[in-house]
């Protein structure tokens, strides 16, 4: 038997014969959703090997690590209650952990409530700068539903729709991605004043195609006139919710776009590095979920023309649902996307 | 891959500045570094490289390599790259 996981995390044993019919099951979920190619047998016995490897922590052969991308370096150690500044946290991400990159965030981690205090925040930035090595990016979420009621002056789109009022809840998303799209800019404005290397979008599209929509926008208007800035923008879901359904970037219907479409969009509107996302279900295995995971994140990073690192994290990536995400899910997950996934970093 | 115990964070830069996929930022690091691809994420290689090329390593203690924004002027230097805080620091100090 090997001992396994559930999507909430909860241990699961199961033979190596009910891993593959799970583990196949989720190929075909990644292929009939995203359509996209399946993994090949190669690939599959590979995922079986990692999957049911006896060890707590498995991880890549040497030449195939791959690097790390983070979101909110600051609110990890926030979260933690260690109460230290936030240019000495990323010198311990630097310095301690290891990382490869560096986040700068304010706690909220939205874009909203950061243009409120750009000063602030361009000084941090520019204080880390002076002491750190890695790259930089500062980091947010777009988030738009904080600029609808009742947290903002754009009427609510979620209440106008269950009463039908269509056309009235794409105006009032197009006014909240418009409002979105200008503060964006301005926060990329101060941050490339401030010396940053670059800019993360973070868990873009929560709010939905016109989130997505005014993400595309500021990304080119942000490229355009910032030819060396390194923007990577990470994804929220899967598919792109399609609140609006009616939106197009370039010609094409953003609604339900999955990772590989997602990183097309994204190369097309000048962003560096892609973050992909596929959701966990929490009430599938653990070897259900990785396998859906990878099959439609290694299509994505096949067809991209930028770097793509896929997220892999607390119910994301094929681990499962849980605050504490256990390492031999982790590793396992870390270990597939980098040898079979073939991504270019997490 | 390491930060910078190892090369990591000059890969990632390669990333994220030039849209270099894995392997093409591992070996163009690499050639830069004049180092194999495997020497790029031993730690033991990569202390000294990095304390030999000046671009910062983990121990930033008195009499350590270049840090922070000083190791970034010979990173930009070495991987061909413009680093938005050091053209920043050159124009505010007229360098």
């Amino acid at each position: 038997m090997i001992l396994t996981r559930m999507g909430d995390g909860s241990f699961v044993e199961m033979t190596t014969a009910e891993i593959r019919v799970d583990v196949e099951a989720g190929i075909e979920d990644a292929v009939k959703k995203a359509k996209c190619p399946p993994l090949t047998d190669e690939d599959t016995e590979h995922l079986m090997d990692i999957i049911c490897d006896p060890r707590k922590f498995v991880s890549v052969e040497r030449g195939n690590e791959l690097v790390l991308t983070y979101d909110s370096q600051p609110m990890k150690f926030a979260r933690l209650g260690i109460p230290i500044d936030r240019v000495q946290i990323l010198q311990i991400y630097e310095r301690a952990l290891m990382a490869d990159t560096l986040e700068m965030a304010y706690v909220h981690y939205s874009a909203k409530p950061v243009k409120t205090i750009l000063p602030e925040e361009q000084y941090a930035v520019a204080e880390a700068l002076l002491t750190t090595t890695p790259a930089l990016l500062y980091g947010v979420m777009p988030n738009m539903p904080t600029y609808t009621k009742p947290d903002g002056p754009c009427e609510n789109a979620a209440e106008l729709l269950p009463k039908g009022m269509v056309t009235e809840a794409r105006e009032a998303q197009m006014e909240a991605a418009s409002m979105l799209e200008h503060d964006l800019l301005l926060l990329g404005a101060a941050m490339n004043e401030a010396g940053a290397d670059g800019l993360d979008f973070d868990t873009s599209a929560a709010g939905g195609d016109a989130e997505f929509y005014a993400c595309l926008r500021a990304v080119e208007q942000l490229r355009a006139k910032y030819p060396r800035m390194n923007i990577e923008v990470g994804m929220s879901s899967e598919f792109v919710l399609g609140f609006h359904s009616a939106l197009e970037y370039k010609g094409e219907r953003l609604a339900g776009m999955y990772p590989h479409k997602q990183c097309r969009m994204l190369a097309e509107a000048g962003a560096n590095v892609a973050g992909v996302v596929v959701n966990t279900n929490s009430s599938r295995s653990f070897p259900w979920n990785l396998a859906r995971a990878l099959t439609m994140c290694k299509y994505a990073a096949a067809v991209s023309t930028i770097p793509v690192h896929a997220n892999v994290g607390m119910g994301v990536g094929g681990v499962p649902m849980q605050i504490t995400p256990p390492i031999d899910c982790v590793s396992r997950a870390s270990t597939a996307m980098a040898e079979i996934g073939k991504l270019d970093g997490l | 891959m390491g930060g910078v115990r190892t090369s990591g964070d000059l890969v990632a830069r390669m990333q994220l500045a030039k849209n270099m996929r894995l392997d093409d930022a591992k070996k163009y690091v690499a050639d830069k570094l004049k180092v194999s691809l495997r020497d790029l994420t031993d730690e033991v290689t990569m202390r000294e490289v990095r304390e030999d090329l000046d671009i910062s390593s983990i121990f930033m203690g008195y009499g350590s390599a270049s840090r922070g924004i000083e190791a970034k002027f010979n990173i930009a230097r070495l991987l061909d790259l413009e680093i938005n805080c050091v053209e920043k620091f050159k124009k505010k100090t007229g360098i």
